[in-house]
């Protein structure tokens, strides 16, 4: 069954249109992919889903229910969690303190059990502790919790920012680029990560990425767009035999190889 | 009175008000269209302005009497030493934190306005100080209303320096690189555009313009003090916000909206003069919440 | 750069050591200082409420409010009507400006927090101004010349007379406001004001209502205010629109900037020497508002995370 789904969704800033009567399905427990060249639209498609853009027309359900109206922070209590392609940690606050923004939507304690100290504020603040302490191990910088999130090394600011995510319990994870910026053995790491999330959590998963490699190695269904249009969707072997698709990628490579020569 | 001549009274001065704020909120709108700064001191650069112009005329009185012949060069001088005014504020103050987080730079816009009103505060005791010119209350009845040569050169001056700057941006290559670094300063930066000069610029044709409106206010009211910036500089930022923040013909509107609204507002029963500056703030307020972008301010892309 | 959180280093011994010796000094005070020492010191400790109570607002989340004086004003007006007018018992004063602040609060961040930041610092300007005009020129709160002979309160049967009293009335409370900051700062609700501040659209994205996270921030310094207010009203027996100047709301802001804001340590420091500074050099006299003018621009300048020693960098 499809967790999420969207149907003849389109975009547009200004008359231009962005994004075009896109229909898209992530099957539940999938670790599933959203490529295309530069410009395709697929942050767009994220900022949609996240709330962050509304749509111009179309419909977005996750597990059965309408997020499309929804303002960001009721998409990520209805269990929709995303990672940004630039990093956006609060970098002045610690990797743990990091993590705790996740927690923030499913506890409840208001300023006035904080004031008073009551059971339910300590109840919660022990719990969240243990949280992010916890997902932090998990993404195997237990270390970290005490340090400075922006004077973090790169590989790790980004494994902080999976380990916020997660902790807002999503049923799906959006990863956008996750592999850009790191080595070989960084990327080995991520997708052995990427499986445990979906595997050991139940979690699942839709990627932007660029690395095709990356991407033909843990997909198990990809969606191409070109343009703000789905043009291919199918298993990797599909995908990557698919005429229009080594169009759109090879196309654009021919004539990069003109201009250069 | 007979209500029409209240009415007609009332539309000279909330133009001559109106002109004011215009002059300020265009400076104010132009530096926030072009690099996102509420510029606090704005308002204080209209009462430095004042008080240039003012030192000037006491200057040249001698020889040129209290009359135009004196008024028009301390309004020139008195808009370049403003002008430069605003240049040294932008170099010192802002400069170094253009890449700061945007609480820090407010601010620093607060503390840059507070040391020119105490400067002149120290300077002058906190005293009003008499603005005296020789112009007197000639002038040609219109109808039902005096109108003096005084204010008909108000008005005047104003709308000439509105037109000006207007042709000024939107004709020259200055004007074209401050629109473009309005848009995107980091590409200006890459196409060879002197982000900072134009910035700089910007500043000083703001802060000169301010200066302007400071003497002409001077001449209008006849008195000047530390304190005049404080309350025309909120208004002057309600009238950009009025018009769209940003946009230069829309400052202009916004300010004459501003000027005639607050001039027929006190006349309504049950206002009156002491609650007027409660119905700007009310007017501003509202014009936030409903309409953010003003009367001619384009709509930002729809995000939630 | 250190990396160690502010929570560790609170409870290093040393930190408790010197949290004691300070207390033990403000409440040995009273024993030794004049008249005088004691009105100066007690608005010291009245200026800590009211600027922790700020640094809520700008320190925590990050949001300019330049009208902060209004709820100050709020909180005094309604202890002056509620015991003058009423004829109520001053104690019963609180819970109604905590109240009438909390309302004005929503009534005015509610529509204007969603907007751009720094057109939220000019609308607290003009909001500052609307209250002063409007208890200036409404007839209940007494015009220009304000409220007079506001009847002081009784505590445990004694009536609070003495500057003595209204002394250790203004340490308690601001001890109240650093105990309730220093909870606030490491709650949930207080990590979220933070993670606004740091980046909204990420604390977006981790399932958090800015606007109604922002509105909190703000209503909570305006409770702060109206209480201070309440105490402000009984200390004083009377009150005038003019102390609810938008220079009273620089003032407040200054002790947050100055010493540090988002830093307990440092807004304490910062409020005091807010009110003690022009005290110890009288001669400025008139000069006073231009050193602090050129304080709060060099303090920018040069450290723009204020007199305190840092313990972590601004993002």
């Amino acid at each position: 069954m499809a967790l999420l789904e969207i149907a003849g969704m389109s975009l547009s800033f200004g008359g231009i249109e962005v994004l075009r009567d896109l229909d898209f399905a992530v099957e539940e427990g999938s670790i599933t992919s959203l490529i295309g060249p530069n410009g395709a639209g697929k942050t767009s498609v994220f900022n949609c889903l996240t709330g962050f853009y509304r749509p111009r027309t179309g419909q977005i359900t996750l597990a059965g229910g309408r997020i499309d109206r929804l303002a960001p922070h009721r998409v990520t209590r209805l269990g929709l969690a995303r990672t940004f392609q630039n990093l956006r940690l609060f970098r002045e606050l610690t990797a743990a303190e990091n993590v705790m923004a996740g927690r923030h939507c499913r506890t409840g304690a208001g300023a006035l059990d904080a004031v008073l100290g009551t059971r339910r504020h300590r109840r919660e603040e022990a719990a969240i502790a243990e949280a992010a302490q916890r997902w932090l191990g998990f993404v195997g910088i237990p270390d970290a919790a005490e340090r400075v999130a922006g004077s973090l090394p790169y590989g790790h600011q980004r494994r902080v920012e999976w380990a916020r995510a997660l902790a807002t319990e999503p049923r799906l994870l959006l990863l956008d680029e996750p592999a850009a910026g790191l080595n070989a053995s960084e990327k080995e790491e991520l997708i052995a990560l990427m499986r445990r999330i979906r595997d050991e959590l139940g979690i699942t998963i839709l990627l932007i990425e660029h690395d095709m490699g990356l991407v033909m190695q843990v997909s198990e269904h990809i969606g191409v767009l070109d343009h703000g249009r789905k043009i291919a969707e199918g298993t990797p072997d599909k995908v990557q035999n698919d005429p229009l698709v080594i169009e759109a990628y090879l196309g654009r490579d021919e004539d990069e190889a003109s201009e250069a020569a | 009175m007979p209500l029409q001549e209240i009415l007609l009274q009332q539309l000279a001065n909330g133009l001559i008000l109106g002109s004011f704020y215009a002059l300020v909120a265009l400076g104010y709108s132009m530096v926030y269209g072009v690099i996102k700064l509420l510029n606090f001191a704005h308002g204080d650069l209209y009462m430095v302005g004042a008080f240039a112009g003012f030192g000037c005329l006491s200057l040249f009185s001698g020889w040129l009497g209290a009359g135009w012949a004196g008024i028009v060069p301390s309004i020139l001088l008195s808009m370049v030493a403003v002008g430069l005014l605003g240049v040294v504020i932008d170099r010192i103050a802002y400069r170094p934190l253009r890449e700061a987080p945007k609480l820090s730079v407010l601010i620093t816009a607060l503390a840059v306005s507070m040391v020119l009103e105490n400067t002149v505060l120290a300077f002058t005791g906190g005293q009003f100080t008499a603005f005296s010119t020789d112009l007197g209350f000639a002038g040609i009845d219109l109808g039902l209303v005096h109108v003096t040569y005084t204010q008909m050169v108000l008005v005047g001056t104003s709308i000439v320096l509105m037109v000006v700057l207007e042709l000024f941006v939107s004709r020259t290559r200055y004007g074209r690189a401050m629109r473009a670094i309005a848009i995107d300063p980091d590409a200006c930066r890459l196409m060879g555009i002197d982000v900072n000069r134009t910035i700089a610029l910007t500043f000083f044709i703001g802060s000169a313009l301010a200066a302007a409106s400071g003497v002409l206010a001077g001449v209008y009211y006849g008195s000047i003090n530390f304190f005049m910036g404080f309350l025309i500089g909120l208004k002057a930022f309600t009238a950009a916000v009025i018009g769209g923040i940003g946009n230069i013909p829309g400052a202009m509107l916004g300010g004459l909206l501003l000027g005639l609204l607050e001039a027929f507002g006190t006349q309504i029963p049950g206002i009156g003069g002491q609650w007027k500056d409660v119905f700007v703030f009310a007017f501003l307020i509202l014009f936030l919440v409903f309409r953010p972008t003003g009367i001619l301010g384009k709509p930002e892309v729809e995000r939630m | 750069m250190s990396t160690t959180t502010a929570p560790a280093a609170a409870r290093s011994p040393r930190g408790i050591a010197l949290t004691a010796v300070v207390i033990l000094a403000a409440l040995g005070i009273p024993l030794v200082a004049n008249s005088y020492q004691l009105e100066v010191l007690s608005e010291a400790w009245f200026y800590v409420l009211l600027c922790l109570g700020l640094n809520i607002v700008v320190g925590y989340a990050g949001l300019l409010d330049l009208g902060y004086a209004a709820f100050f004003a709020v909180g005094a007006y309604t202890a002056g009507l509620v015991t003058l007018k009423l004829g109520l018992s001053f104690w019963l004063s609180l819970p109604l400006a905590v109240i009438a602040a909390s309302i004005a609060g929503v009534v005015i961040g509610g529509p204007t927090l969603r907007l751009r930041s720094d057109y939220l610092a000019i609308v607290t300007l003009g909001f500052g101004e609307m209250v002063r005009i409007t208890v200036r020129n409404l007839s209940v709160t007494g015009g220009a010349s304000g409220l007079v002979g506001i009847s002081r309160p009784w505590l445990f049967g004694y009536k609070l007379n003495s500057i003595g009293s209204y002394y250790y009335i203004f340490l308690a409370l601001a001890l109240l406001a650093v105990v309730a900051s220093h909870r606030l700062e490491r709650s949930r609700i207080g990590r979220a004001w933070k993670y606004v501040r740091s980046d909204e659209d990420a604390a977006r994205a981790m399932g958090i209502n800015h606007a109604t996270i922002k509105l909190s921030a703000y209503v909570m310094g305006a409770i702060f205010a109206a209480i201070g207010g309440c105490f402000y009203a009984a200390k004083m027996t009377a009150i005038a629109p003019e102390t609810f100047t938008f220079n009273q709301s620089l003032l407040i802001l200054l002790g947050v900037v100055l010493g540090g804001r988002g830093k307990i340590p440092g807004v304490i420091l910062g409020a005091i020497v807010v009110v003690v500074a022009p005290e110890l050099f009288r001669d400025i006299g008139s000069m006073r508002m231009l050193v602090f003018a050129l304080s709060l621009l060099l303090i920018m300048l040069l450290r723009p995370a204020g007199i305190w020693p840092e313990r972590w960098r601004w993002g």
